[in-house]
């Protein structure tokens, strides 16, 4: 009975999905919606020649801001799990001991550094190619990640003042420039450059994210408990 | 012809892999298998030319979803063999 149910609901959704692409496939293309060409119109003014750079930081920066926002409140919520744990130290010799992790070592000293600089050509590139301060961020936070799991970066307790710091600066920084321009120009619009300075505050506002991100991201996997590295440290 | 054709390819084998994600037994292989579906996605975004999110997709969908899921795997083993033993 209950494999005759799971037929019954396979067989449904497959006939949605496939009634779901006729219809994309059939209906006419939109007519009043020109999005791209609005876009690449306005391009000029936006400071950046990318379009998805320009829509993300600003035509819809206030999105942006609101998105970072979001990424704060999930560590927020990963934070509210981990208790009052002493951080332990690992002995320094440990990972160097075992002889199956000195490739992993070996990589990570190799591959770490060039993942910074990855992330900063994503940064800088972000400008006039796909790149950008998610991007740039992710690239970081995953360098964090595999420093954590090659045991050369300890999973984090409750954060210090340095790590809460580095945590928001991006998005005050952001507050900050946008405070700016409100007041340089007011009563200005929430997130309206000036135009001479608009390229420039965007890569600055870039670089405060990609830093914050980094570290939000990084921060989601490494506040968790790292279980199984203290325990094999205890071995 | 040959777009058509690596489309296709793509979308059977982002079906596929998200299947066997899903119906695999043992957690390990199924999370093995989200890491390969996210770097698919990652594929079928550069064909919507849609290549920030490509990026986005291969660094966090594959990279840190992945990583955190195979932390919980492991959590989960260590959990299991303690309330075993």
């Amino acid at each position: 009975m209950k494999n005759l149910l799971n037929a019954l609901i396979i067989i449904f959704f497959t006939v949605l999905g496939l009634v779901l692409i006729w219809v994309i496939l059939e209906s006419p293309p939109p007519t009043r919606i020109r999005l791209s060409e609005e876009v690449l119109a306005q391009l000029d003014a936006s400071g950046v020649t990318h379009p998805v750079t320009a829509v993300l930081l600003n035509f819809r920066g206030y999105d942006t801001l609101l998105e970072v926002m979001v990424l704060l409140l999930a560590l927020l919520g990963v934070l509210a799990q981990i208790g009052k744990r002493k951080q332990k130290t690992m002995p320094a010799g440990f990972r160097l001991s075992r002889p199956h992790l000195q490739v992993l070592l070996w990589l990570v000293r190799v591959l770490v550094p060039l993942m910074v600089l990855v992330a900063g050509y994503l940064l800088w590139v972000g400008g006039h190619q796909p790149g950008g301060a998610f991007q740039a961020g992710a690239v970081l936070a995953a360098a964090g990640v595999l420093l954590n799991l090659s045991g050369l970066l300890p999973s984090w307790t409750e954060p210090e003042w340095n790590l809460r710091t580095g945590l928001v600066s991006g998005l005050l920084f952001f507050l900050l420039i946008a405070a700016a321009v409100m007041m340089a120009t007011w009563p200005g619009l929430l997130l309206q450059y000036p135009f001479a300075l608009a390229g420039m505050s965007i890569l600055l506002i870039e670089t405060g994210l990609t830093l914050s991100l980094g570290l939000i991201l990084a921060g989601l996997f490494l506040f968790l408990p790292g279980d199984a590295i203290e325990d094999e440290a205890e071995k | 012809m040959s777009s058509l054709v690596l489309d296709l390819l793509l979308a059977i084998a982002l079906l596929w892999s998200a299947l066997r994600s899903l119906m695999a037994p043992d957690l390990f292989h199924a999370v093995i298998l989200f890491i390969v579906f996210g770097l698919l996605m990652a594929l079928v975004w550069v064909r919507l030319h849609a290549l920030d999110i490509a990026l986005a997709e291969a660094a966090i969908g594959a990279g840190l979803t992945g990583a955190l899921l195979l932390d919980t795997v492991g959590y989960l083993r260590k959990k299991q063999r303690k309330s075993l033993s």
